[in-house]
């Protein structure tokens, strides 16, 4: 197995240097093959043929952001549980079904704050 | 059942003993070759995922498909590749060239450590972490940035309404992947993923599981398919409505890094479907049907790998054929309303099951 002999970091580093380096190759062979023009009307943005009006980075629906904000508290939350979820067999061997008391506190915590933003509308598209 | 691992270690000798490297020098060449073995994989890969889904799609609308460019037109993709290669790289006016051209990077990164983790077979794996289904989850949510950072610094509405729009998506989608992969990682009791392989060896999970693992591989699957922005769920890619959404500025092959992704993210997300749910590598085996189980023994297990990632990929593919596109309300509410309220019922219902021993 190659991973007995090379760290698991040094490979992931060479699986993200392989990524960069395939992006990177593939861009120099276009740049070398490609043809180039520089023209006004072609560096335009892509619209329906007409020019764009008003700047595009602009301010937009706050609805995106209140789902960003949700799923942060539930992949916090899910990171949390995978430590647990890995000994969970372990412990219900040891110590049987109290060994779930305690997670199953934060659990309910959890679900209760899924249930708090249902409640509120904050999972109702506006 | 070939154990590759005898190979990798040869080729580690050949290294150390017989050309008498030090160990850095042997170290920097095996991982070069990693990287090119890696790197031809993934193109290939790529490539073979094109054909294959035009080919299927094609055979749902009873259409031929390719089948000019070489034999059954296999050479197409190809054909394809080369001409996205000599596209021009138009240069825009109006955009924030730094991350326009972080974004592919971005994106193509987040799949190459996805897939560099995936086991193909026995002992032929790059990565194996002891915390290996953990760290696929992270570096898949890299592309999320990818594609946000291409959305924005295009300028141009259509692209930013669909990196939003994906963005979204992704987001909310990678609770159900993740909640999904804990049930199983609860029940295997290891996130090392050869480790979580090796112990399907007589039963699959999906068998094994009980009903919570039925509805993790169910959940899984829609989860994935939004997770690739297809199918129902490629609303950030909505050509009626958006032209081509995050990617409408982008030409010639910085175009193709997008499009490469999506067909390697569809490999990767049916290939952890494969290892977490389907027994990765592993022959199916029937308890009790010892002869059985010999015959499939003698089958290779990349062979078993690829042959149950691609099938599971048919499925994907078929769903984009079957469903209608959702609006952006019903997708959210499909995913927080329906899903992640399932998902966590059956994460408790997993618990129960390892608690009372109710699984085989």
């Amino acid at each position: 197995m190659i991973s007995l002999t090379i760290l698991s970091s040094t490979l992931a580093i060479t699986a993200a240097l392989t990524g960069i380096a395939l992006v990177g190759l593939a861009l120099w062979l276009a740049g070398l093959m490609s043809p180039r023009s520089y023209n006004v009307q072609k560096g335009e943005a892509y619209e329906c043929g007409i020019p764009t009006r008003g700047e595009s980075m602009a301010q937009f629906k706050v609805g995106y952001y209140l789902f960003a904000i949700l799923f942060l508290m539930f992949d916090v939350e899910c990171v949390f549980l995978f430590p647990w979820a890995t000994i969970v067999g372990e412990l219900a061997a040891t110590m049987g079904v109290a060994s779930i008391l305690s997670i199953a506190v934060f659990f309910v915590i959890l679900v209760l704050g899924l249930v708090y933003a249902w409640r509120k509308g904050a999972l109702e598209w506006k | 059942m070939f154990d590759f691992s005898l190979l990798t270690n040869w080729i580690d000798n050949f290294f150390e003993q017989t050309c008498g490297m030090p160990g850095w020098l042997a170290t920097t060449v095996e991982c070069i070759l990693i990287g090119l073995l890696l790197l031809t994989v993934y193109a290939v890969l790529a490539l073979f995922y094109i054909y294959y889904e035009r080919k299927v799609c094609a055979a749902f609308q009873c259409r031929l498909g390719p089948n000019r460019v070489g034999p059954f037109g296999l050479l197409q993709s190809f054909a394809d590749m080369f001409k996205m290669l000599i596209k021009e790289l138009i240069s825009l006016n109006h955009i924030d060239k730094f991350l326009f051209a972080l974004a592919p990077y971005l994106v193509i990164l987040a799949s190459m450590l996805a897939f560099a983790v995936l086991p193909w077979g026995k002992g032929l794996q790059i990565i194996n972490f002891n915390i290996g289904i953990f760290f696929l989850i992270a570096v898949s949510s890299i592309g999320v940035l990818g594609i946000l950072l291409a959305g924005w610094s295009s300028n141009n509405k259509f692209t930013l309404i669909g990196a939003l729009r994906s963005g979204a998506q992704m987001v909310s989608y990678e609770l159900s992947i993740g909640l999904s992969v804990l049930t199983i990682v609860a029940f295997a009791g290891t996130m090392n993923i050869v480790e979580l392989v090796e112990k399907q060896d007589n039963l699959w999970f999906i068998f094994s599981g009980h009903l919570p693992a039925i509805i993790a591989f169910i959940i899984y699957m829609i989860a994935g398919t939004a997770e690739t922005n297809r199918g129902p769920f490629d609303l950030p890619e909505a050509e009626s409505e958006l032209t081509a959404g995050y990617h409408t500025e982008y030409s010639g092959m910085h175009f193709g890094f997008f499009y490469l992704a999506e067909y390697l993210n569809l490999f990767i997300v049916s290939g952890v479907a494969t290892l977490l749910f389907l027994g990765g590598w592993m022959p199916l085996h029937i308890p009790g049907w010892t002869g059985f189980n010999e015959i499939m023994d003698y089958i290779p297990s990349v062979i078993w790998f690829i042959g149950k990632a691609i099938a599971l990929s048919f499925v994907i593919i078929w769903f984009k054929w079957s469903f209608p596109r959702l609006r952006i309300d019903q997708m959210l509410a499909l995913e927080w309303k329906y899903l992640l309220p399932i998902n966590l019922f059956n994460l408790v219902l997993m618990v129960l099951v390892i608690v009372y021993q109710f699984h085989f």
